[in-house]
């Protein structure tokens, strides 16, 4: 039996009557990973014996019976950016190429807490910064579908892994769309969820006001099962919300009668891809005929968010950054004294893209120019989230395109920042405002995977993820598995 | 020309709580290096800061006794700057929304009291210290120490309402007393628990429009602060009369030289690039939580002291010695609990009591001779068993020997001599050994008295009764 095809459900029934073991399971995925990892590529580091360890926990806790937690013995990835004890996290940094956490990050814990099974840490865009994968400080990860296409980013390894079958879930983090473009590009499910539903404790910080660890999977009820295995306050998270967390399976039903779907009409922009127009279209059409009620309408601030957001997002990045300076861990560069030694780290230690973002979220917060940029992006991010809030007074869920086009080609776009900065232009809202965003695979353009966007209310997943399943259980698109060349 | 001198003070002191401010780490101080550390205060990436409730109260209850409008909305920002000492190259502070607004302190001086305004009191983190392996300027290496990372500090912010260096003294003398009676900080100088900076210009008397300042670090105790600042003002004064101009720019205050040093001027100074705290969320009181601080506050040093003028009719010179620390004024008022007048307690606590404190550097509540063991003493003088020379020598056996004077009284047979048949053949002894005398105060000259008390002392190692003997030399002169 081929299981890495599986999907997580599938794997537990198989757990649960005693028809494979957590070992055999964890060592298909390894095995699997042996095969596809030199070409794709989604892999910093394999954690072989921790994972085997774990999976042997796991597999003695099954032998017990009774309840076990539905991600037990269900191997996945971590993003490096999230922190797990012994074991390096480089964030996609060569200044962190050697840095080995002395302490697990919340979802770390928990994930281990329900005998989850973490079989390697994924490759990323540096720091988290980037849509393609291209900026990892190591080395570029490829699409699946197509190995010289980008996987989109920053979590491309997270999602790279489980479109390559490495693996039957991973965690990426979203601060402006990084687990919903790759999700996009590579034909799986990513949710961000609302901003603080995840303890943010343990994920290495870009942007911390928009940062958010969600969940990849390759349909939407594995979604439903790894956001409830990682959701929940953290008194270690101030910003982590007092919320309940709901059994965000019992919410999926194909149910949608009535629904309100709102189309936000600025977010289907000239430029747009037309196959992708396409595809959402049909979309949308499918929803009609589910019995939801579709209407346009407009969010009038979506065109200054992308600006705001690299004025937010490189300020706080600028300040978050400051730590790797070479004197308490990480790269340190030769100096003679204690400035030429933090120039030398930092410049040797940072690739290009992080350094653009550091000078201009310092530029952003300088004296006199504080309040042109950085207040007026506060001041411009309010009026997003106001945009949401009216919105939201008259539908459900909002439905766009996760990105304009499909996956493009390595190297591609790696002299113009400008255009791959436009590949975010909609998914950044949702972080703006913090609202939960879906995207699902919704069709396919030239063989390359389309996202769907669904935005939903604050901490509404529920109804986010019920859209998601009513489209899922209608259409197959999920079920095709990326055909990785010379397999 | 006639100069006025302008000075506000921004004052850090390190809070007592028994975590750090962001993190569950000790603050213990004293700790061998790094032993106070965790991933938090290590700034580690991925790490997240959770405030300490108790430095909330602690500043709330700072900001009440100093008269300080609470905030109902503060926030945390981050001031950016690059030092070893500051793992996260920022230091999680407040800037535009401190948890205390605008407040005031009363202190005394010759003339009365002047009120001294409180602009703001905000919270931050302490950062840690570097431990050079030369001078600062060779040193080949530096180490660094993170225990005192995340300590968690307030720093309170005067008014320019101070006019010179005495009354800076004085504002800091009263501002530790209050700090102290509120129990929120150890202030001690000498370990960096109570550190201030100074901002100083002059202007000339009369003129609206402050002067170009001068801030004033490394004042590490009450002497320097007066000390610096008198220097610094008599450098500016040389300075402006001489045609020349102040330079804004922070200066240090060199303690062996006894002279201010530049330190950096306004073109090298940081642009903090200060912005909201992303990792915090936004703190706010309520007008109910506030009252239930302000009700637990004790009864602070200026109400102390009117209570004691009040009640035990000291003077106000005494009063405020004696209520200047807690400490003091609760020895004072368990010794008087006891029976004892309070005059005499006062005089003792300010008299012996401290003389012996500052010889042997000691703090009152590690006096060795407890209130109740003082008490016993003075009311022993106050039954004439004892006189009061005799006391002082037997106080300082009590502090030597942790004996009770009762117990020291009867080993050394100490009892004071006050029976007159066995006084009057002595001071007839004395009388007639010391014709001279005798004749010089029939003459006038009263000194002579003083001489022939002191021979009687003397015979009798200390225990006659200096009131008796007093009275019966002059009743046995008159004999003569």
């Amino acid at each position: 039996m081929d299981f890495v095809k599986l999907t997580i459900s599938e794997v537990q029934q198989l757990l649960r009557n005693k028809e494979v073991s957590v070992v055999e399971i964890t060592q298909a995925a390894f095995n699997r990973i042996d095969k596809v990892e030199p070409k794709v590529q989604a892999l910093i580091t394999r954690m072989e014996s921790q994972a085997m360890e774990k999976a042997r926990a796991a597999d003695a806790l099954l032998h017990l019976g009774g309840e076990v937690p539905p991600l037990a013995g269900i191997p996945g990835v971590l993003k490096d950016n999230m922190c797990i004890r012994g074991v390096k996290a480089t964030c996609g940094s060569k200044i962190l190429s050697n840095f080995v956490p002395p302490y697990d990050a919340t979802v770390t814990e928990k994930l281990y807490a329900q005998s989850a099974v973490i079989v390697g840490k994924a490759n990323m865009d540096e720091f988290a910064m980037g849509s393609s994968t291209e900026n990892s400080g190591f080395f570029p990860t490829r699409n699946p579908w197509d190995l010289e296409k980008v996987p989109g980013g920053s979590s491309g390894g997270s999602i790279a892994a489980v479109a390559a079958l490495e693996s039957f879930w991973s965690l990426g983090s979203d601060t402006g769309g990084s687990i919903r473009l790759p999700a996009s590009y590579c034909g799986v499910v990513g949710l961000k969820p609302t901003y603080g539903r995840v303890s943010r404790y343990g994920l290495v910080a870009y942007a911390s006001s928009l940062d958010q660890i969600g969940p990849v999977t390759r349909n939407v009820r594995d979604c439903a099962i790894v956001l409830g295995a990682i959701s929940g306050y953290d008194p270690k998270d101030s910003t982590s919300i007092k919320a309940p967390v709901p059994d965000y399976t019992a919410a999926l039903s194909k149910d949608i009668q009535g629904l309100k779907i709102g189309l936000p009409k600025e977010y289907f922009v000239a430029g747009m891809d037309p196959e992708v127009e396409k595809a959402v279209e049909n979309a949308i059409s499918q929803f009609k005929a589910m019995g939801a009620e579709v209407v346009e309408v407009s969010m009038p601030h979506t065109e200054f968010a992308l600006a705001a957001y690299y004025i937010i997002a490189t300020a706080e990045a600028s300040s978050n950054l400051a730590r790797y300076d070479g004197v308490g861990f990480g790269h340190r560069g030769e100096g003679n004294d204690i400035i030429s030694m933090y120039k030398r780290s930092r410049s040797e230690g940072f690739g290009p893209e992080v350094q653009r973002r550091i000078m201009l979220g310092t530029y952003a917060l300088s004296a006199g120019y504080y309040d042109a940029y950085y207040l007026k992006a506060l001041k411009v991010r309010a009026l997003i989230k106001r945009d949401f809030d009216r919105v939201f007074e008259k539908v459900d869920v909002l439905v766009t395109p996760t990105a304009p086009t499909t996956a493009f080609k390595l190297g591609e776009n790696t002299d113009a920042p400008l255009a791959m900065y436009m590949m975010d232009v909609c998914t950044i809202p949702a972080n703006l405002a913090g609202v939960p965003g879906l995207s699902i695979p919704c069709g396919f353009s030239g063989g390359m995977p389309i996202g769907l966007q669904i935005f939903g209310k604050h901490l509404n997943e529920e109804t986010v993820l019920r859209v998601g399943f009513a489209f899922e259980q209608a259409n197959d698109f999920h079920r095709r598995f990326a055909p990785l060349q010379g397999e | 020309m006639d100069y006025e001198i302008v000075i506000g003070l921004e004052v850090h002191v390190e809070l007592k709580t028994h975590s750090k401010i962001f993190c569950g780490c000790s603050t213990e101080f004293g700790m061998e290096p790094n032993r106070n550390v965790c991933p938090v205060c290590l700034g580690l990436p991925g790490v997240l800061p959770v405030i300490n409730e108790k430095v909330i109260e602690f500043a709330v209850r700072t900001g009440l006794a100093l008269n300080c409008e609470i905030a109902s909305f503060s926030k945390f920002d981050r001031k950016n700057y690059y030092y070893p000492d500051l793992p996260k190259n920022f230091q999680t502070s407040q800037y535009d929304l401190p948890i205390c607004g605008k407040g005031y302190l009363d202190i005394e001086l010759e003339g009365g009291t002047k009120r001294i305004g409180i602009t703001r009191v905000h919270m931050e983190e302490d950062a840690g210290k570097l431990i050079h392996s030369g001078t600062i300027s060779n040193s080949e290496y530096a180490l660094v120490d993170y225990n005192r990372t995340g300590v968690p500090l307030i720093e309170i912010v005067s008014e320019p309402d101070i006019r010179t260096p005495e009354e800076a003294k004085a504002y800091l003398e009263k501002l530790k007393s209050i700090l102290s009676y509120l129990d929120v900080s150890d202030c001690k100088m000498e370990e960096g628990s109570l550190r201030c900076d100074a901002n100083i210009s002059l202007r000339l008397k009369g003129e609206e429009k402050l002067g170009t300042r001068a801030e004033i670090k490394n004042l590490n105790s009450f002497k320097a602060v007066q000390k610096g600042l008198e220097h610094e003002a008599y450098r500016q004064e040389e300075v402006l009369s001489e045609g020349g101009r102040i330079v804004q720019e922070t200066r240090s205050w060199d303690e062996t030289r006894g002279i201010t040093l530049s330190l950096r001027s306004k073109e090298f100074a940081h642009d903090y690039r200060y912005f909201p705290e992303p990792d915090l969320v936004p703190i706010v009181t309520t007008p109910e939580w506030i009252a239930s601080i302000e009700a637990s506050l004790p009864e602070l040093p200026d109400a102390r002291k009117q209570r004691m003028i009040k009640e035990y009719g000291l003077s106000s010179y005494d009063a405020g010695v004696i209520t200047a620390s807690r400490p003091m004024a609760d020895y004072f008022d368990e010794v008087v609990s006891l029976g004892v007048e309070a005059k005499t307690a006062a005089n003792w606590l300010m008299s012996e009591v401290s003389k012996l404190l500052n010889a042997s550097s000691t703090e009152i509540k590690d006096c060795p001779v407890k209130p109740a063991a003082l008490a016993e003493m003075l009311t022993l003088i106050a039954k004439g068993t004892i006189s009061g020379k005799m006391a002082k020598t037997i106080f300082e056996t009590m502090w030597e020997s942790g004996k009770t004077a009762a117990e020291i009284v009867e080993e050394q047979g100490l009892v004071q001599m006050s029976d007159e048949s066995e006084l009057i053949a002595i001071v007839d002894g004395v009388l007639a050994a010391n014709p001279q005398s005798v004749a010089d105060y029939k003459a006038g000259k009263d000194r002579a008295i003083g001489f022939l008390v002191g021979q009687i002392m003397k015979q009798t190692k200390g225990r006659a009764n200096p009131e008796v003997v007093n009275r019966l030399l002059k009743q046995q002169i008159e004999k003569i």
